[in-house]
């Protein structure tokens, strides 16, 4: 018998509300199926699995607010005797003696809990749009509440009624990244360094490349630059993976986490994982699928719990240069600012050429200075050869 | 007509991805992104519905014509008419 518990998603996450259940007892679940949603300060999460084997008994009720690391549900092998199955309530919540550590549900995530049925993107698009399904009329003949449900909901309310919902939503990830960041204020040493890089052959290259490209195949620099960076990390594995327990552990994949922002001033910064392996347009497919996620409410936990280190692009806000925090237990971020047109002086000649503002912002408790100079250098290598990307 | 269908398309597309907005107030003369807080990503999405639902390829050289709603239909009017909508039937 194997338990499955409520995930930790991210060094600030205390608890998270159990919103529904995507599995039954006796159902047969592998590594890596979402098993649950879960609404946390980053909005509604897929919680998936970590283990193989077959649903035995879900123990807590959907609506209950639950601390990480509690027992949300037992696995069996498949060859182990079902345990008699006891209805769940949320009596069923203390297993056997231990004592009862779920939270009763706040009033606001209460109002979420389903006492009625929705599709999955009906929920995200109430999610995304700040609407209380409880006040949703279904029109379906199963009484499931469907997005178009939610369309309507959201066209007949009030604008301050969406106003602040949408406040409440912001305040609560407000909590969550002030509490982050100022742990890694507290916490890290950090130093920074910056370099100007020469794109142009790298721009030029992707618009070659995007040229011969239908719509639905275009690639955005920042995937490139992305690629970019994580062949650049392989080279200093000190600036990726995780400052824990007084030590460095450095992490054996790249799994690039992307500073999303968020309609009206929320951030996430969920990972593209084993970013090393993919090409320019499978990093462009990630990142497209990421930030609609991200922006819809529907990220997966996997995503929010094991990026090895934080890429931020603030460039489209025209910003040339960032300064950023890293995020804990991560050791580094890169941050990129805007691709801009600038003099450029190079073996006595002077010539126009685009250039982006790259910055590393690294844990001197895990890198020097010297090591951080190799990673943007190695950076700079692979963005003035893009046909290698 | 056709504008009006053009339009229609295009505030759909852009009420996607700026489900919070309101699109009524837009000024069709000032830039969409100034107006909607939206960035490239989102961007690309509203071309891709117009792509989708017009059937209208679109370079990536003439994305800045696109940059506020009176361009757009202006823009997208000029490449239906010139057969810029056919890449859809022919796959």
């Amino acid at each position: 018998m194997t338990e499955f518990r409520m995930p930790s998603l991210g060094a600030d996450m205390e608890a998270g509300t159990l919103v529904e259940w995507q599995i039954k007892p006796g159902q047969r679940v592998k590594r890596g199926d979402v098993v649950a949603v879960v609404e946390t300060q980053k909005g509604a999460v897929e919680v998936e699995i970590w283990d193989d084997g077959v649903v035995d008994q879900l123990l807590v009720e959907p609506g209950t607010k639950v601390p990480v690391g509690e027992v949300l549900a037992r696995l069996r092998t498949e060859g182990e005797t079902p345990t008699t199955a006891a209805a769940v309530t949320p009596a069923a919540v203390a297993p056997s003696g231990a004592p009862k550590l779920a939270i009763p549900p706040e009033s606001a995530p209460a109002a979420r809990a389903p006492r009625f049925k929705v599709s999955p993107m009906a929920r995200r698009r109430a999610e995304a749009l700040g609407v209380d399904l409880s006040l949703v009329t279904p029109s379906g003949p199963e009484g499931v509440i469907s997005t178009a449900d939610v369309d309507r909901a959201a066209q007949t309310r009030p604008v301050a009624e969406i106003k602040s919902a949408a406040a409440d939503k912001l305040a609560a990830m407000r909590q969550a990244i002030a509490a982050a960041m100022a742990k890694s204020k507290r916490e890290i040493p950090h130093y920074y360094l910056g370099a100007t890089i020469d794109v142009s052959r790298a721009t030029a290259w992707l618009e070659q490349q995007n040229l011969k490209r239908p719509v639905t195949q275009r690639v955005l620099f920042a995937a490139v630059l992305l690629k970019a960076v994580a062949l650049a990390l392989k080279e200093v594995p000190e600036l990726n993976g995780f400052w824990v327990d007084g030590a460095f552990k450095p992490a054996l994949a790249v799994h690039l986490g992307v500073g999303i922002g968020l309609r009206g001033g929320g951030l996430v910064a969920p990972a593209i994982h084993n970013a090393d392996t993919k090409s320019a347009l499978e990093m462009m497919q990630a990142l497209s699928d990421l930030v609609t996620r991200a922006r819809s409410g529907a990220l997966r936990s996997s995503e929010l719990s094991d990026a090895t280190v934080t890429v931020t692009n603030l460039g489209e806000q025209g910003v040339e240069t960032v300064y950023g925090v890293i995020y804990p237990p991560q050791v580094a971020l890169v941050g990129f600012g805007k691709v801009t047109e600038r003099p450029w002086a190079e073996n006595g000649g002077l010539y126009v050429r685009r250039v982006i503002h790259a910055t590393l912002c690294a844990d001197h408790r895990a890198s020097v200075g010297h090591r951080g100079a190799l990673f943007l250098s190695t950076l700079e290598r692979s963005l003035r050869e893009p046909e290698k990307l | 007509m056709i504008r009006d269908e053009i339009r229609t398309t295009l505030l759909d597309a852009l009420a996607s991805v700026a489900p919070e907005a309101d699109l009524d107030t837009l000024k069709p003369e000032r830039l969409l992104r100034d107006q909607l807080d939206i960035d490239s990503f989102d961007f690309l999405n509203v071309i891709l519905r117009v792509h989708e639902k017009l059937g209208v390829d679109i370079p990536e050289a003439d994305y800045a014509k696109l940059a506020t709603l009176v361009g757009a239909v202006d823009y997208l009017e000029i490449r239906l008419k010139q057969g810029g909508g056919t890449s859809k039937a022919s796959g």
